[in-house]
């Protein structure tokens, strides 16, 4: 046992880590969720609703915009969970008693990150409109009440779970048999001595190397295939953006993964190992992507793991594809942390398998 | 003067802290058959993979086939054929496939027929659909060596051969070496048995990374300097005790129903063996030291490189 550290590692590191993970990474009621406002308005009433909004600690406020297509967009990327928009003369349609709305879009493609803050949006409101009153201009108001709060979620009206999850489902898929089989087999290449021989051979490293791991990539445009046909026949979620992101963000996923599984296959001795390894990368993956939990629930040092975890940014392409109607340059940046991903990991598992073939 | 096939001076390579390879020169002429000899883990292994290429040396260098081992490995490759220690073919391809994957990872021409030529050489072209994995330990040995046949190499490295592998098909495998010998083939192989290396022209002794010798096979004991004695008695058990007893410098070793008693101080030896054998009333007689008993003397004399000091 002492000498074999990485079931030793399983067995005692695994446990600390979900603990750590599950206690405190993992936040079902996130808070702090970046919010943009677009403020017609701007007098007391309007602030009055947007301070309290704030220091209820679930809308984190980055910023204003200007106009309805700055605001989409920003959902659509994902750099905002909700825009808030107060329509120009919204005090004064209250005091005369017009009923205007306050618009909360909400980004809805994570229902359970939203319910939160949705569900204390009236208490909110409340406590803003208390606060008012106390102050200058109780005299005049009427009942300050007369306006509403329309919730817009876009993107999964409904709320279904299936909407949200079965896209991220394709990261766990293809990162679960990825990584795995590729590290199995060129593991077992070496267990068996077939290796020894390959290297023996003419063919450089390189081409053994690539003639291992091509044939998944295939395999992983099966499994993308059977994917998109289920969840869209059998779970009804809908694809509504650019086909061309989506395959971009697949081919790339699928190429990090590969190389993650090169990566293990270089430390990992035999098969099982490779096995045990693997999961060690799946588990992050499904826990700190979020897949499973709100990416913004989850605390900054968990968020910052979760960034060097490649189904993060994958899970964000295919939700902004599959769900908000994204562009290939909507989630440019998702390419870009993937493809800065694929460097640093090719770099080190090249490294490290010119020292194994000495 | 006959050309020489691997040339090679001054070989290190370490591993960490340990000197797997210390200072080691070779020099193969062509069509010989060239025996490694020493223990597990002298770097026997490491040895050939170094000269073929495989590895890089730390320190040394040298000319394998006319290509530098250290910058030229995918030209010493194409023209070697490395058979590994352990057996090391696709267990789940058949016997047909795999040497089909052989033969197209070296690009050889005309594949389909010198495939079936190598499967009708081995005498399995009836079951070439049978799988690798399913074979005994002595077809898997020769289906491994016509796979590194495939490509007709200059020069062929095996590497413990015949490990695992029963006398008959040893004796049959050993035909075929020489066979390829005379056909001007150079052979490199390693080895822990003492028949095989009989039938190697030159041998090399591996201890610890260092060669201790090497030389012609006949000439071996004569360059160690040895003189050995065959003692026969009744009783081997006290013969064996009494020459431990003298408390000199003598290597006893049992040889089925004698005793082989070595020195190279011919001396000391001579008077102990009369002394003993007389007192004893055993028969001795003088008879030409073998590799073995060579091979043990070396073995004694040398140093662990292992063992910290």
């Amino acid at each position: 046992m002492r000498r074999d550290r990485v079931t030793f590692a399983m067995m005692i590191g695994l446990p600390i880590v979900q603990l750590l993970l599950f206690g405190f990474a993992i936040n079902n009621d996130p808070r702090n969720l970046p919010t943009l406002v677009e403020n017609a308005d701007n007098g007391p009433l309007s602030r009055s609703i947007l301070a309290s909004m704030e220091s209820s600690g679930y809308f984190d406020f980055q910023g204003f915009v200007d106009g309805q297509a700055a605001g989409d967009s920003a959902l659509r990327t994902g750099d905002a969970n909700f825009v808030i928009v107060i329509p120009r003369n919204f005090e004064r349609d209250v005091l005369r008693g017009n009923q205007p709305s306050i618009l909360v879009s909400a980004d809805a493609s994570d229902p359970s990150a939203l319910s939160g803050a949705v569900g204390a949006l009236d208490g909110i409101i409340d406590a803003a409109i208390r606060d008012y009153r106390r102050g200058p201009m109780l005299a005049l108001t009427g009942d300050p009440s007369k306006f509403s709060v329309i919730v817009h979620r876009q993107y999964n009206p409904e709320g279904k779970t299936a909407t949200n999850i079965v896209p991220g489902l394709l990261a766990v898929i293809l990162s679960m048999t990825m990584v795995m089989i590729t590290a199995v087999a060129i593991v077992k290449e070496t267990e068996r001595g077939t290796m020894e021989m390959l290297i023996a051979t003419p063919v450089r490293p390189m081409e053994v190397m690539l003639g291992k791991i091509l044939p998944y990539v295939l395999v992983g445009y099966v499994q993308t295939f059977v994917f998109i046909i289920a969840a869209t026949l059998l779970f009804d979620v809908p694809f509504d953006g650019s086909r061309k992101a989506f395959i971009i963000g697949v081919n790339l996923f699928i190429i990090v993964n590969l190389a993650l599984g090169f990566l293990i296959s270089t430390a990992a001795r035999n098969q099982m190992q490779a096995m045990q390894l693997s999961f060690f990368t799946i588990l992050p993956s499904i826990l700190l992507s979020g897949f499973m939990f709100p990416f913004a629930g989850m605390p900054g040092w968990a968020q910052t793991l979760g960034q060097i975890v490649p189904a993060t940014h994958f899970i964000r392409i295919v939700r902004a594809v599959m769900l908000k109607g994204a562009e290939t340059r909507d989630v440019a940046q998702s390419y870009g942390a993937l493809v800065i991903l694929l460097i640093v990991i090719s770099l080190i598992a090249a490294k490290r398998y010119r020292q194994t073939l000495d | 003067m006959n050309e020489i096939v691997i040339d090679a001076k001054g070989i290190t390579k370490k591993f960490g802290d340990f000197t797997v390879v210390d200072d080691f020169d070779i020099q193969v002429p062509k069509g010989a058959i060239y025996g490694f000899l020493g223990p597990n883990g002298s770097g026997k292994t490491t040895t050939i993979r170094i000269l073929c290429g495989l590895l890089t040396a730390d320190s040394g260098g040298g000319t394998c086939l006319g290509h530098d081992i250290a910058k030229e490995s995918e030209l010493i490759k194409r023209e070697v054929g490395y058979m590994t220690q352990k057996f090391s073919l696709y267990q789940d391809l058949t016997i047909r496939e795999n040497l089909d994957f052989v033969a197209r990872m070296f690009r050889v021409k005309n594949r389909r027929k010198r495939v079936q030529a190598a499967l009708e050489d081995l005498g399995l072209a009836d079951r070439s659909h049978q799988l690798a994995g399913e074979l005994s330990g002595g077809w898997k040995q020769r289906l491994a060596l016509a796979t590194c046949l495939i490509h007709d190499p200059k020069l062929l490295l095996l590497d413990e051969p015949t490990a695992g592998v029963d006398p008959k098909a040893r004796r049959e495998f050993w035909d075929e070496i020489r066979r390829l010998a005379a056909e001007g083939v150079t052979i490199l192989v390693s080895t822990h048995y003492m028949d095989e290396a009989v039938q190697c022209d030159s041998i090399a002794y591996i201890a610890y990374g260092k060669k201790l010798i090497d030389g012609p096979s006949n000439r071996i004991a004569q360059q160690v300097g040895l003189k050995t004695y065959r003692v026969t008695g009744a009783n081997l058990r006290a013969l064996e005790l009494a020459f431990k007893d003298t408390g000199e410098d003598l290597q006893i070793a049992r040889f089925g129903t004698g005793l082989h008693v070595s020195s190279t101080d011919h001396q000391m030896l001579k008077q102990t063996v009369k002394d003993i054998a007389t007192d004893q009333g055993a028969k001795f007689e003088l008879q030409p030291a073998g590799l073995e008993e060579a091979f043990i003397y070396l073995m004694t004399g040398s140093k662990d490189n292992f063992r910290k000091d």
